[in-house]
């Protein structure tokens, strides 16, 4: 297990959130839509201009740009 | 309200499916006071007693972050629903247990609507909802609302709770020892005094302390400055204790702890897979072409342009069928009514006024239709997700795009619809910003105009023309929304955090209700405004009229004319005026006729309240190289740019001409001394660019929820328009174009 960036996942990877760092509205937005410690998901997919990112998780497919990726940490196997 | 009951729950929940199919077409659309949100009430009926419905806003949490959670949250807390029915998609209970909870926690009688049963079903899931209730305190109705399937039992229940008289729903969920102490110390310095407990319970009170909610903060502030500092240095206490030893704060903690809270008791046998949860699903392989990365943005060019062909296209028929209809009307008064002022206002006020306001319906039905299918089929959001990119750097969102082509980012469309496409921007800033960029674009009513000066000074490079004039409207929109993003409209970018939800067929009934109500609203609010400022207009165009002296001579002139000619010419000529087979003679003395109307047309216009703002304005306009001419055709742009060719027409004596008839005009124009292709370029610049017509202006003041936007974009632009038409042709001039 290796901590990374939400950001640096590649598409298809699976992986774990072990940290959200972000406070205020982005923060809020974030672990509204169920990003919290703990949650698992897929990368689905990117857009063609490589941003946003496409995630699959608990059900449902989630996206957010990179620059709001880069404050998610993430668990992931390898 | 004993007899409301109000509907809440995530986006993509089905709840609006819902809502229509419990009140069917009788429903109510407005907005909420002083905001752009949908507000949409309806009726329904059991055993003879009849309740309010109340569709909130779709919200992922009740947190006061957006304007939708706001107004639901203050809906439910201040309005008192005797009940809230909460549509949760159960083939996602995770994530919408998360508002659940949240609304349980405000302490209002709750029945859930476990929605979309189906689709869970399908996906392999068994749910125990009895088992979901108990946990959760609130009795649960399992509903498929695109069948309608459940939706009476759910009434029932809601009817029980509503029947039984008020009742608390309590749940207090555990928050982590440094939480649950701050609350055992807060809840009873809250009840105590009674602060906000009137609309919420004490301890949710306190928890929206220590979440440093600042709408609850502040109210608590008005309320008890005392009570609240106290509270405010607990929270503080927590904060601090937080950020020392768990590297967190309490807002993240509490959340965390409601999705654990859910993890557990979904793992204590609420629901039961039978699949493997990683198996793709119907949407995600539909996704797998649809956002390829190479066959997404094909596939998107080709869905946006077929929603503009069928947008402008296929509503060509019933826009024929209203310009025929005003036209026969037009005719009518032409026949029956005396030559003179009541005749003209009735028709170039009234009948043209509210043609004007009719002729826009069949496009804004059309281009709703399809949006509303492109939206409730999941579709447009995956556009938003492919060029979010693009349109980020300029301040602006994915969704953006769909305004901007509506409004002519294919030449030849509106930017009244366009403005109004701005509803499915979620977010303020970027939505403000794309409302006020749209009337860039090259709208069906610019291109006559384009037409007529490409067609004088540029005929040998049409195309190419055209395609430079798409390039520097688009530029121009995009680089002014960025520079409205660093001015007027600053802010950091919403945060992109969407749902993608699975793909849905969209139901006949949504899609129809939804485009009838939409296109109501904008007969309903647009059109009587519009039909005031159309007879303004032509107030303006037609006062003060020529002196009686005047108007003698143009009669003086007039009678001369016609006694140079024989009695059987001109007799020929009432008889058959206008047509083909005139003699020479007949022939020779209409053209002088309609010349001398002409001329008084002109000096009529110019003797006009238009007439003298175009003229008063040459002195600055002549530095963009317009003359009072032009000046009078752009003063009758504001109501419609259509008018800019016609005015244009009469200004030049040409008498009326036809904006798709112009080659006279044109010809004129190019062998006048006043014009060159500098000129024309400089003019096409400016239409380009200034105030959007009076439509659009009502449209946008109405998007943008204050009259402050309308005439910020109408000064504005065309302050901006000018200072680009100035610089165009001065710079032109110096280096000898």
């Amino acid at each position: 297990m290796k901590r990374i960036n939400l950001r640096q996942m590649e598409e298809n990877q699976s992986g774990k959130i072990v940290a959200v760092n972000a406070a205020g509205e982005l923060g809020r937005r974030i672990r509204d839509m169920g990003l919290v410690p703990g949650t698992e998901f897929r990368i689905k997919g990117r857009a063609p201009l490589k941003d946003p990112v496409a995630l699959r998780m608990m059900g449902f497919t989630l996206s957010l740009r990179n620059s709001e990726a880069d404050h998610i940490e993430v668990e992931v196997k390898g | 309200m004993a007899n409301t009951i109000a509907l809440a729950g995530n986006p993509n929940s089905g709840k609006t499916t819902l809502f229509n199919a419990l009140t069917g077409a009788r429903q109510h659309v407005g907005n909420y006071p002083g905001v752009t949100v949908e507000k949409k009430t309806g009726q329904y009926k059991i055993d003879g007693h009849t309740f309010q419905l109340v569709d909130l806003p779709g919200t992922y949490s009740m947190t006061a972050y957006s304007m939708e959670e706001i107004i639901a949250r203050d809906f439910i807390a201040t309005e008192k629903p005797a009940v809230v029915v909460d549509i949760v998609d159960a083939a996602n209970l995770e994530r919408n247990l998360y508002l659940t909870l949240q609304i349980i926690e405000m302490g209002v009688p709750v029945c859930i609507a476990l929605n979309m049963m189906d689709v869970a079903k399908s996906r392999g899931m068994h749910i125990d909802s009895a088992r979901l209730s108990e946990f959760l305190g609130v009795p649960i109705v399992p509903t498929v609302a695109r069948s309608g399937r459940g939706k009476k039992e759910v009434m029932a229940a809601a009817a029980d709770i509503a029947g039984a008289g008020p009742s608390k729903t309590t749940l207090n969920i555990s928050y982590g020892e440094d939480i649950d102490n701050a609350l055992t110390e807060m809840v009873p310095l809250i009840s105590g005094s009674g602060l906000l407990t009137d609309y919420y319970p004490a301890r949710w009170v306190a928890l929206k302390y220590l979440e440093a909610d600042e709408q609850i903060v502040s109210a608590g502030e008005a309320a008890n400055p005392d009570l609240s500092r106290e509270l405010k240095k607990i929270a503080d206490r927590v904060t601090r204790h937080l950020s020392a030893t768990l590297d967190t704060y309490p807002e993240a903690m509490i959340a965390d702890q409601r999705f654990g809270f859910i993890k557990s008791i979904i793992r204590q046998g609420v629901i039961q897979m039978d699949t493997d949860e990683q198996r793709l699903y119907l949407s995600d392989r539909i996704d797998k072409v649809l956002i390829n990365r190479l066959a997404g943005p094909l596939i998107m060019a080709g869905v946006l342009l077929l929603l503009y062909h069928f947008t402008f296209v296929y509503s060509q028929v019933p826009v024929a069928w209203l310009e025929n209809m005003f036209g026969a009307l037009r005719g009518l008064a032409d026949a029956h009514m005396a030559e003179g002022l009541l005749k003209s206002l009735v028709i170039s006020g009234i009948i043209d006024g509210v043609g004007g306001v009719l002729g826009f319906v069949p496009i804004i039905m059309f281009m709703f239709f399809g949006i509303t299918i492109l939206e409730d089929s999941g579709y447009l959001v995956r556009v938003a997700f492919m060029l979010d990119r693009v349109f980020r750097m300029f301040g602006l969102h994915g969704s953006s795009v769909m305004a901007f082509i509506i409004s002519g980012g294919i030449a030849g469309g509106c930017a009244v619809p366009g403005v109004m496409a701005t509803r499915t921007l979620k977010s303020p800033k970027e939505r403000l910003a794309t409302l006020l960029t749209v009337p860039f674009m090259n709208c069906g009513a610019k291109l006559p105009v384009f037409a007529l000066l490409i067609g004088a000074f540029f005929a040998y490079n049409k195309a190419w023309m055209m395609f430079l004039i798409t390039l520097i409207s688009w530029g121009g929109a995009l680089l002014i929304a960025k520079l409205l993003r660093m001015t007027v409209i600053r802010g950091e970018a919403t945060p992109f955090i969407m749902e993608l939800p699975p793909y849905r067929l969209p139901t006949v009934r949504g899609v129809l209700i939804h485009t009838w109500e939409r296109t109501w609203q904008y007969i309903r609010k647009a059109g009587t405004i519009i039909l005031a400022i159309s007879i303004l207009l032509w107030t303006m165009m037609s006062f003060p009229q020529l002196p009686a002296e005047t108007a003698k001579n143009y009669e003086a002139v007039r009678q001369q004319a016609l006694a140079e000619y024989p009695a059987p010419v001109r007799n020929e000529l009432r008889k058959q005026g206008g047509d083909d087979s005139l003699s020479p003679a007949a022939r020779e003395l209409e053209d002088r006729l309609s010349g001398i109307s002409a001329e008084k047309s002109q000096a009529a216009l110019k003797y006009s309240v238009a007439g003298r703002i175009g003229t008063s304005l040459e002195s600055v306009s002549h530095l963009a190289g317009f003359d009072w001419r032009t000046n009078i055709a752009l003063v009758g742009g504001f109501a419609a740019k259509e008018v800019i060719v016609s005015t244009l027409g009469t200004a030049y004596s040409m008498g009326a001409v036809e904006a798709e008839q112009s080659e006279g005009l044109s010809r004129q124009l190019a062998n006048s001394p006043l014009w060159r292709p500098l000129t024309a370029f400089s003019l096409i610049i400016f239409v380009m660019f200034y105030s959007p017509c009076f439509v659009a202006v009502v449209c946008i003041a109405r998007e943008a929820g204050s009259w402050k936007w309308g005439a910020f974009s109408m000064g504005f632009n065309t302050v901006l328009a000018f200072i680009l038409a100035v610089s165009v042709y001065q710079i032109g001039t110096v280096l000898g174009f």
